[in-house]
């Protein structure tokens, strides 16, 4: 079992431990519905040191990312974000990610813990003909990430950056508590926030400077549950569970990051050529009419024929009611379509509603 | 901590005798482990269950857990409120966060059950 360096923090503040692809990982201190409305209200800090970093470098590097992605990684400037994916040849996902342009020549890519090594392993792989080093970065990087509305207030007076002036997306080099870091306006809840990267060997004294900073706001720890209650009100895609190598980008409904003007890409004719013969199914959100709390792998039945199962559900802590998210047949994703998931023994009524189910109001 | 008129079972429900009936609930080992509980699914009236037989269902954010009934009885009340307010189960596990009320056949079966000082001691195991 592999541990950030910030287990013992963890421990301390009596965190409950669980097993998340081979790390020890905190899933809730206070609760989970505590540590959902604390992000949504006012801000929560979290550790994602498991997540994995890959950095991409050399005359080649942007080629090779357009090659390896659906989105237009030539907009990116230095200082720039992209959420996008690695796509197979089949328009499917090896995984979703974060593309930093450090420099024209060098480009850092963030991707989930569940895939780390198969992402890198990947990568090189796809390397041959592009003028490019790569390095699996991801044992050398510690991540936390402050979420919430509150989370601009307490991460200032760490750091002389101008995160006021840090747009979404975009993200700096320098210090935080002392301690040299990468900030993102990114993050992975639907609320603003930051997430920070360090090679420092003690990220320790940032986690415990942000949650001291935090204090008089009541910031708490957030452990992995909440971090899926969280992503999922906003709609974010969690691989394994709502994207994965048998589901296409624009099935995900994430045709916004297939960019086919900008060339060749892995996957790219297959998309193409289902976009222009339409989707026969398609990721939708819902939320149940019928009491209950939809999981992972329930059936979902639409006129009492089985169609597919839960990708995700939950019940949402800050909408205070139960919602999903399943693969439905094209016909059935309208919005106010009835549907049934099946809940043990009894199947619970359902309806498609818009997605994300929670957006957070701009200021 | 754990009520010294209470038993106990190694699923950690707790079962107490109040007249011909007894009462059903989980400890306070079990609420933590499940976390915030959202729905509790409560038995039919009537129902007749075997020792061991799943009388309900709880769940959590982040899990479902079976209730089983620690002796063989007939449920003869559900704990309403529950519907209304699951986390009862929560911040009163072994008061007002009881589950079910059972007719009881063999009050002996229920003495049979872990005592207080058995439970904690059983729990002691666990944590180790």
């Amino acid at each position: 079992m592999k541990r950030t360096r910030l287990y013992e923090f963890h421990k301390k503040s009596e965190a409950k431990i669980i097993e998340f692809f081979g790390w020890e990982m905190p899933v809730e201190y206070k609760g989970v519905i505590d540590e959902h409305l604390a992000v949504r209200t006012r801000a929560g800090l979290f550790d994602v040191s498991h997540m994995g970093e890959v950095m991409i470098e050399g005359a080649d590097a942007l080629a090779f990312v357009q090659h390896l992605t659906p989105n237009d990684a030539g907009r990116l400037a230095p200082g720039q974000v992209q959420y996008t994916a690695l796509t197979t040849p089949a328009g499917t996902f090896v995984d979703d990610m974060l593309v930093y342009c450090l420099d024209p020549e060098k480009y850092f890519l963030v991707v989930n813990a569940s895939n780390a090594d198969k992402d890198y392993a990947w990568i090189v792989d796809h390397k041959k003909g592009f003028a490019v080093e790569t390095e699996n970065q991801s044992d050398a990087y510690s991540q936390l990430a402050l979420q919430g509305p509150m989370a601009l207030t307490v991460l200032q007076p760490l750091t002389e950056l101008d995160l006021a002036g840090m747009k979404s997306f975009h993200f700096a080099f320098g210090k935080v508590a002392g301690i040299d870091t990468l900030v993102s306006r990114t993050g992975y809840t639907g609320e603003d926030g930051f997430e920070i990267y360090t090679l420092a060997p003690n990220p320790g004294v940032l986690w415990e400077a942000i949650l001291e900073a935090g204090r008089p706001h009541d910031v708490l720890p957030i452990g992995l549950g909440a971090r899926d209650t969280l992503r999922l009100e906003a709609k974010l895609m969690l691989y394994g569970n709502d994207i994965s190598d048998k589901t296409t980008v624009l099935e995900a409904d994430l045709k916004w990051i297939c960019k086919f003007q900008k060339g060749g890409f892995l996957g790219k004719a297959v998309l193409e050529k289902q976009l222009a013969e339409g989707l026969t199914r398609k990721i939708a959100g819902f939320e149940l009419v019928d009491k209950g709390i939809p999981r992972p792998h329930y059936p979902v039945f639409v006129y009492g024929r089985k169609v597919s199962d839960v990708c995700s559900g939950t019940y949402a802590p800050f909408l205070k009611k139960s919602i999903g998210l399943a693969y439905l047949p094209i016909g059935a994703t309208a919005l106010g379509t009835e549907i049934e998931i099946g809940i043990r023994d009894r199947k619970v009524r359902a309806k498609v509603i818009p997605t994300p189910f929670y957006k957070r109001e701009k200021n | 901590m754990y009520p010294n008129d209470f038993r106990y079972t190694k699923e950690h429900e707790w079962i107490k005798i109040e007249g011909g009936e007894a009462v059903v609930g989980v400890t306070d080992f079990a609420q933590k482990q499940l976390g915030d509980i959202i729905y509790v699914e409560l038995p039919e009236v009537g129902k007749a269950l075997e020792v061991h037989q799943a009388v309900g269902v709880i769940e959590s954010v982040k899990s479902v857990s079976d209730v089983y009934s620690p002796v063989a009885g007939e449920v003869v009340a559900v704990n309403e409120e529950l519907n209304k307010a699951a986390d009862l189960v929560n911040k009163d596990p072994h008061g007002k966060g009881w589950i079910v009320r059972l007719k009881v056949k063999d009050k002996a079966a229920v003495e049979a059950l872990m005592t207080a000082s058995d439970y904690e001691k059983y729990l002691e195991g666990l944590e180790a």
